[in-house]
């Protein structure tokens, strides 16, 4: 085990330090503790402690030598320990001038850069201290400045970086040394989404290309990876007679001071908030053990957009009138086309809608968010003869397929809730209220 | 369920398992006529007669090498420790003879042999008698190790360590025989080798036993009003140790803190912490953190005894460090 030895930045204001005197010679043997020079600050005389036991191998910044903060002024190791590497590859700060006309002894280091990483106490990790003693933070653990592509993180989070396909190079660690932990990793997650723009690789002379995930197509991955293996997933479907809500959105959109045209997507999203305040249970999430039951209705609608999905949420459906469903649905969806949604409008969703009528499906499964317990899905109308009071009719048709999280809910709770959303839309006028 | 002590949980295994199979004996210091130094024992005597509940002069080896006769040709013996640091001048009888005479026989003798009393701090016992000798014996294999911290656990595990046929090491604790707790009326049994989480939380996983383990649920209701759920997995028995449900907890809360009441160096959280290391590594999400007595002999004055032990609040610090807070 080697350590650097480097000068402590001891003020805010302390850019440079002058070595006063050593007390420990080279091949000397020191232990964590033991003072080994007095440095002079701008303020005071600071004694400079070892972190680290060892041999005091190589003194790089004589007495009376001014040195910038961060730079290496001596090497401890053990005996045998091969310290060229260590000593030829010590961070020079930058922004800072190298000592002028290096003196006798002065370190052998490369000419600063200005991209050098600068050892400073914020950015990197707290040397390993004596136990109790409060003394200057002089002396780091070799491998930190060494291997500049470590990237401190939990085991917790370096599983979820390799699964979501994420750099934890950018991602900010908040544990102990700048560690990043689970929560980062969750939080960046979570932000990741705002940077929807994609990133190309040059194609190769080989006969396929690798191209890059898209941030956004890299999130959609990990989501959906999250929710298929970990949550029993089943499916129920109903199908709807739209014909009332077909009517009723004709009367709506005919009256004239009605500004925003309502889709029938708008109408399923309101009778849907009303079917989960009915049945709360479907509105509810599975979480590390216990279920989550919301109070609200925020319904997430899904929008598909250039190289993946996007699902702006509709908060407390349940209080708001169509018309204002209509005008935030409408207003969500256009700026979820132009990427400009805030993370703030694509969260916190307690259910969701996907809608591939418009692609003439009649029936599909959707994949739940793991933030959620169930989604709906639903497909295109139809007009298809039912049989109705002993007649054959032509009616207007829809089908609905929910899926659901069978650790939270059972076959019969979702049956029920389709039933309850099948009963409203049959008898939309209740939406009105 | 009757609500009763530790101790009569434990009065209540003895004289059951006495009365379902004659094989089954206690011998050790003040048993019988004293009734047992903690009353352990209270009324075997009048029932079982002087043949099965038999007192012993201060002669730990001499007894125990008893106990290991009687059990090699066929009976169920229960040897009693008026506190197990009178293990010690036993340990030769313990390690190499109870522990080793079904392997060095090729299976010819097995020796089905309980050996119990208290162990483990309580008041003001000095350093002699305050140990946590469970440590001397998980590491020898051959041995099990049972500590069982509530009534319910005390009676059950007791059964199943006296129909066990290897020796059982089985610790109690001073501080708890006058606990209360639920224990069932119908006739139990606990498996022996099976944790049991006596708290489901989220954020961290606490494992403890004994007084070490009462702690641990007194702070996991103290900090859940901090809103950190805490969930708290007592190993019960510590040799053959249940892995399975403190990795299952672990991976569940990808954090871990291992309270010891006795020296840390070498103890059990250092065994803990290396089966999360190898077996749940990907799922950690810091050190597993040991809180553990200091590593120094038990003092007797009442402030420095405070001092050695493991209290609530480096518990708290413990369990905020693994969650980096």
């Amino acid at each position: 085990m080697s350590f650097q030895v480097i000068m402590p930045k001891l003020s805010d204001a302390m850019v440079e330090g002058k070595v006063l005197q050593w007390l420990k010679n080279e091949g000397d043997r020191v232990q964590g503790g033991d003072v080994l020079a007095s440095i002079e600050t701008d303020k005071a005389e600071i004694e400079l402690e070892a972190f680290g036991s060892g041999v005091l191998r190589k003194i790089l910044a004589g007495e009376g030598q001014t040195v910038p903060v961060g730079q290496l002024i001596a090497v401890i190791a053990e005996p045998d320990e091969d310290i060229a590497g260590l000593v030829s590859a010590a961070p020079v700060p930058s922004k800072v001038e190298a000592p002028a006309a290096a003196a006798v002894g002065a370190p052998a280091a490369a000419p600063p850069k200005a991209e050098a990483p600068v050892p400073s106490k914020a950015e990197v990790p707290a040397p390993s201290r004596a136990e109790g003693k409060a003394a200057a933070p002089g002396v780091l653990a070799a491998p930190a400045p060494l291997e500049a592509g470590w990237v401190p993180a939990s085991p917790i989070a370096r599983r979820m970086a390799r699964d979501g396909g994420i750099d934890l190079a950018q991602v900010k660690g908040s544990g102990p040394g700048g560690r990043i932990l689970e929560r980062d990793v969750e939080a960046f997650l979570a932000t990741q989404a705002q940077r929807l723009a994609g990133a190309e690789v040059p194609a190769g002379e080989r006969e396929f290309e690798d191209k890059e995930l898209s941030t956004i197509r890299k999130t959609i991955a990990t989501r959906m990876t999250q929710s298929k293996a970990p949550i029993p997933h089943f499916t129920v479907t109903v199908e709807v007679d739209m014909g009332a809500a077909l009517e009723l959105r004709k009367s709506l959109n005919a009256i004239e001071a009605q500004a925003e045209k309502l889709s029938l997507n708008d109408i399923i999203v309101k009778a849907t908030a009303l079917a989960l305040q009915r049945h709360p249970a479907v509105n509810a999430v599975y979480n590390k053990g216990q279920v989550r039951l919301f109070k609200r209705a925020h319904i997430g609608i899904a929008v598909a957009i250039e190289d993946g999905l996007i699902v702006p949420v509709i908060r407390d459906c349940d209080r708001k009138s169509l018309g204002e469903i209509a005008r935030e649905a409408r207003s969500l969806i256009e700026r979820a086309r132009g990427k400009k949604l805030r993370p703030e409008e694509y969260s916190g969703g307690t259910f969701a809608i996907s809608n591939l009528g418009m692609y003439d499906v009649v029936e599909f499964t959707a994949v739940i968010d793991p933030a959620h317990g169930a989604i709906l899905a639903v497909g295109a109308i139809e007009e298809k003869p039912v049989v109705m009071s002993g007649q054959v009719v032509v009616r207007q048709r829809m089908r609905l397929t929910g899926a659901f999280d069978h650790r939270i809910i059972d076959g019969a709770m979702g049956a029920r809730f389709l039933q309850e959303l099948k009963k409203i839309l049959e008898n939309p006028v209740q939406l009105l209220l | 369920m009757a609500i009763i002590t530790y101790r009569e949980a434990l009065n209540q295994a003895l004289r059951e398992e006495m009365r379902r199979d004659p094989r089954v004996f206690l011998i050790g210091e003040e048993v019988g006529v004293y009734q047992g130094a903690y009353k352990v024992s209270q009324n075997l005597l009048e029932e079982f007669g002087p043949k099965r509940v038999v007192d012993t002069p201060i002669s730990e080896a001499g007894f125990v090498g008893v106990g290991i006769g009687a059990a090699m040709v066929g009976l169920r013996p229960v040897v009693e420790m008026m506190t197990f640091n009178f293990a010690i001048v036993a340990l030769d009888q313990i390690v190499n003879h109870a522990a080793k005479i079904l392997y060095m026989s090729g299976g010819q003798f097995k020796v089905p042999m309980v050996i119990r009393g208290p162990g483990g701090p309580a008041v003001q016992l000095a350093a002699q008698h305050s140990q946590s000798m469970e440590s001397y014996f998980y590491h020898v294999p051959g041995l099990k190790v049972v500590r069982p911290s509530t009534p319910r656990d005390a009676k059950g595990l007791l059964k199943s360590a006296i129909r066990d046929d290897n020796p059982v090491i089985f610790i109690e604790s001073e501080t708890l025989y006058g606990t209360k707790g639920e224990v069932p009326d119908e006739e139990y049994t606990i498996p022996l080798g099976v944790a049991e989480v006596k708290r489901e939380g989220t954020d961290v996983t606490v494992i403890g036993y004994m007084g070490m383990l009462h702690r641990a649920l007194d702070v996991a209701q103290d900090l859940e009003k901090e809103g950190i759920s805490i969930e708290v997995v007592d190993p019960r028995t510590l040799r053959p140790m249940d892995k399975t449900t403190i990795l299952d907890s672990v991976k569940k809360t990808h954090r871990a803190v291992v309270l010891e009441a006795g020296a840390g160096f070498a103890g059990l959280g250092a065994e803990i912490a290396t089966i999360i290391s190898e077996e749940a590594f990907d799922y950690l999400d810091s050190p597993v953190v040991r809180v553990t007595g200091a590593n120094a002999p038990m003092p007797y004055a009442r402030n420095l005894e405070r001092a050695k032990s493991p209290d609530k609040t480096r518990i708290i610090a413990g369990i905020k460090q693994a969650l980096a807070l």
